[in-house]
């Protein structure tokens, strides 16, 4: 399953629920401005940091580039280009946008 | 008159009269409209002379971020009209403290002069207002 969360983490729950809902080996894309939940300092960190041991966690690129955020993001989270989006979309039998 | 125009008395002759303006801005830019709907109304009030602040809190904090391109997404990056506000006269920009080390952002990473102060000092500024308007 791939998830995909498009809301700040720090005005929704949409990110929260997702990484309690998603299972083990899934895969986590963030898009628009869910990527926020991806940069370093943040009080959302730590919860990040305990789902990537379980889930692969992946950002849009272009989207964390407009919020000036591309060189802060949390080491392991990889990024990835439109075309990278559409590759992630093909790999799993599955996805699930978290609006 | 006040049902329909938030207020104002648009009969009353009110030209010389100063309010105090806020502007408060609680959402990111780029994921919705709101941030940039701000702007262009802080721009308009610019030109009715009236005592305007802005106020950045939540994930309004990010509309003010530093190095922020948006060719990759197809967007207007409207971040360099925050430093355009200084020319309409409009030079009192306060940052909530809070918002930015929840989000693990410091004043240097802002792309403007603000005014960093506690949720506490900002809700005064608030208290002080004429008129808030929220975004």
């Amino acid at each position: 399953m791939l998830h995909i969360v498009n809301k700040s983490p720090y005005e929704k729950s949409a990110l929260a629920s997702c990484l309690a809902h998603a299972t083990k080996g899934s895969a986590v894309l963030l898009i628009e401005d869910g990527v926020y939940a991806v940069v370093q300092g943040g009080t959302v960190e730590a919860e990040l940091r305990q789902a990537m041991g379980r889930l692969e966690l992946y950002a849009l690129s272009a989207d964390l580039e407009a919020r000036g955020m591309k060189d802060k993001v949390i080491d392991g989270v990889k990024l990835v280009d439109y075309g990278g989006f559409v590759d992630l979309v093909a790999a799993h039998r599955t996805n699930q946008s978290w609006l | 008159m006040s049902e329909t125009t938030g207020g104002i008395d648009l009969e009353e002759d009110t030209s010389g009269v100063v309010k105090k303006f806020m502007f408060v801005n609680r959402r990111a830019p780029y994921g919705t409209i709101y941030a940039l709907e701000a702007l262009e109304v802080v721009l308009i009030s610019a030109a009715f002379d009236q005592d305007v602040s802005l106020a950045f809190l939540d994930d309004g904090v990010y509309q003010l971020v530093k190095g922020q391109h948006t060719k990759g997404v197809d967007m207007k990056n409207f971040s360099p009209t925050y430093r355009a506000l200084e020319g309409y006269d409009i030079e009192k920009l306060y940052v909530e403290r809070e918002s930015l080390e929840a989000r693990g952002l410091s004043e240097d990473q802002l792309i403007v002069p603000v005014e960093v102060m506690s949720s506490e000092e900002l809700a005064a500024r608030m208290d002080e207002q004429d008129v808030v308007i929220g975004f």
